[in-house]
């Protein structure tokens, strides 16, 4: 089975402070840390957990900075085969669309059987990467996964909807899966893994490597951190009165 | 000069970082309160090849370097110092005596169970007449045959209470003072080998600390380490190399110990406002990263002059260790400044550190010792 992977290195804003830049159109990165895309993990180890399981070779792919490959070196570490980056400074403004055409130009030279993604970017959070590749290469996709099983050439898988509901699917093969955290435990890499990593190659293609235009669809206009309007009001009294007050309130804003 | 860590110390430093937060840090509070020796850890750790960081692959091991060692230990410590030493003195203390001054046979018979986690190492020098002077050791070891027989008592050890393998000193030679003492690998099931009182530690309270008790204990000639007479290089020489995990750990704990002081500066409030905001606390804070980043330094430059072959860096490794614990209690004590009474009550991590961090000064020599060592090698 050929698996590939793509990951993203992003800013891990959980726990800074997030500030818009001078030029409106970015965040002040400096002082935050950066690390694999938290949905792109579980991809990775899943691609790995496949490749152990039915053989073949996992490929990473990382459309990002000269230090994406750090990331990358550790998907080697953890199991990955081949790491391949893609220089994102010679394509920047990117957006969702322009990243997957970027990606799609390069997958579809190489072989693969599944094309896992994580669903989402914790950075710009757009879930589109995966389900446009998919719809580039023409082939199937499900996104949110959280069960992934291969059963003759065909995939098992189980989605998320919305309301807790699951869904089963199944799918043919070439398809991709965008992966929802938690389908796994991605593993650690060991020490051993991590010395012979660490001679391994990354390849790194750039503009040139890409035929035809990519462009993107959308302009980013403006970040902004959205302004604290101060309007909450605390009913209080009974619980009659207060629902009283509350139903009237919403007549009066018309919402009735 | 260089100051980058190489790709895969980085690597390292990724991955011990995100298991030490992932699986130590929960259960460092628990083991601390059990003092309950943490097997699940260690078995963890093996499988990612912690237990044998600086041990050739041909042993089982992992084959990276004391800067390395230094680094995993620094972040397995800042979440849970009880876990940091043990590792430390499984690797340091015990794998890599064994390595450096054993036999083909010993080498292969011993590392790969102490990289596999199948046993724990330990070593025992300290006795309950014993500790700073380690030449006064009363522990004697005479040949009978094929068998040395044992006898002694050594106190203090860390891993004692659980390990399986153990390097001990004892005087094979009375008369010829530090130049009689030698060093033998001991097995957990030699006969005549009884463990004592188990001690009751005020910090680092999950380490097995333990007596071991020699009685007529009979010890396979083959398992003497180097040859005669050469225990006390062997001691001195490990404790050189030991100081850098050593100093490694006391700078996870400061670490550990900043990181609770900068977010709980930043979430109290007094006076209408974060405590962060107040110039006092933000010259603890200032000072505390200062004396944190020094300390690393100094660790990273003792384990620079070992991974360079450096024939004699014993000032360099006692200098790392002394100013690293010397810090990691004044940053502990800071740090808990900073957390108020809050910091007294056992809600908050940072009374762990405190007491965790007091072994540091203490332990692999105390501070005095290391000024001792120091200034003997500035008036050599
Ligand atoms: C938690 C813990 C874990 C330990 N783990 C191990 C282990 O794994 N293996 C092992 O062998 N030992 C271990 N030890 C023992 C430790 O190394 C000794 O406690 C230490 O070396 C000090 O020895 P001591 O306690 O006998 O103190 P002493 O040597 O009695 O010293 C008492 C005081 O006198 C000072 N002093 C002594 N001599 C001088 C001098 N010449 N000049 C100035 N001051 C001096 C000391 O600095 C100290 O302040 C451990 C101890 C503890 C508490």
């Amino acid at each position: 089975m050929e698996i590939v992977v793509c990951i993203k290195r992003v800013p891990q804003t959980a726990e800074a402070e997030v500030k818009v830049d001078p030029s409106g159109r970015d965040i002040v990165k400096d002082r935050l840390t950066f690390d694999i895309n938290e949905a792109d993990s579980y991809a990775l180890e899943q691609a790995i957990l496949l490749k152990e399981k039915y053989g073949g070779s996992v490929t990473a792919i990382s459309l990002g900075p000269a230090e994406a490959e750090d990331t990358l070196r550790i998907a080697l570490a953890k199991g990955a085969d081949n790491a391949l980056r893609i220089k994102e400074e010679d394509f920047t403004p990117l957006d969702g669309y322009k990243t997957a055409l970027i990606l799609y130009n390069i997958i579809k030279d190489l072989k693969y059987n599944v094309i896992l993604t994580g669903c989402i970017a914790t950075d710009d959070g757009y879930s589109q990467v995966g389900p446009i590749i998919a719809e580039l290469l023409g082939i199937p996709h499900a996104t949110l996964v959280t069960e992934l099983e291969i059963k003759d050439e065909k995939a098992e898988v189980v989605r998320e909807l919305e309301g807790g509901l699951l869904e089963r699917l199944e799918i043919n093969l070439p398809a991709l899966f965008a992966v929802q955290t938690g389908i796994n435990e991605p593993r650690y890499a060991s020490l051993l893994a991590i010395r012979r990593a660490a001679k391994k190659e990354i390849k790194t293609l750039g503009g040139a490597d890409i035929q035809g235009e990519v462009k993107s669809l959308s302009v980013l206009e403006k970040l902004y951190v959205p302004p604290v309007e101060r309007r909450a009001e605390i009913l209080s009294g009974s619980m009659d009165e207060i629902s009283e007050k509350l139903v009237q309130i919403i007549k009066e804003k018309g919402l009735l | 000069m260089n100051f980058d860590l190489t790709s895969d110390q980085k690597m390292l430093q990724d991955q011990v970082r995100k298991f030490a937060r992932t699986e130590l840090a929960p259960v460092a509070p628990e083991i601390d309160k059990s003092g309950e020796f943490p097997w699940e850890n260690l078995k963890k750790m093996a499988k990612l090849g912690l237990l044998g960081i600086i041990i050739p692959e041909e042993y089982g091991g992992s084959g990276f370097d004391f800067i390395s060692l230094a680094i995993a230990v620094e972040e397995i410590s800042r979440v849970c110092a009880t876990t940091g030493v043990i590792v430390a003195v499984n690797n340091s203390l015990c794998a890599y005596p064994i390595l450096q001054f054993g036999t083909e046979e010993q080498k292969k018979k011993y590392l790969p169970p102490l990289c596999s986690g199948e046993k724990i190492g330990a070593m025992g020098i300290t006795e309950p007449n014993a500790g700073s002077d380690v030449a006064g050791m009363e522990s004697t070891a005479r040949l009978e045959g094929d068998y040395y027989i044992l006898n002694g008592t050594k106190r203090f050890i860390t891993n004692g209470g659980e390990a399986g393998i153990y390097v001990v000193f004892a005087y094979t030679n009375k008369e010829m003072k530090h130049k009689g003492i030698s060093a033998f690998i001991v097995e957990r099931d030699t006969p005549g080998f009884t463990l004592g009182k188990h001690e009751d530690l005020m910090g680092i309270r999950a380490t097995a600390n333990c007596e071991l008790i020699f009685e007529d204990c009979k010890i396979p000639k083959e398992n003497l380490l180097g040859e005669e007479g050469q225990g006390f290089k062997i001691c001195m020489n490990t404790l050189d190399v030991s100081r850098i995990d050593i100093g490694a750990q006391a700078v996870g704990i400061a670490q550990g110990a900043l990181d609770e002081a900068i977010k709980y500066s930043k979430e109290r409030k007094a006076f209408g406002q974060p405590i962060c905001n107040f110039e006092m606390i933000q010259s603890m804070l200032a000072e505390m990263a200062t004396q944190i980043h020094a300390a690393r330094l100094m660790v990273y430059y003792a384990g620079y002059c070992k991974d360079k072959g450096m024939k004699r860096f014993s000032k360099e490794a006692a200098m790392a260790k002394y100013y690293a614990s010397s810090i990691t209690v004044d940053v502990a004590r800071k740090a808990l400044q900073i957390h108020g009474g809050y910091g007294y009550t056992k809600d908050y991590t940072i009374e762990r550190l405190y007491r965790d961090a007091k072994i540091l000064e203490l332990y692999e020599g105390t501070s005095e010792i290391q000024k001792l060592v120091i200034a003997r090698e500035l008036t050599r």
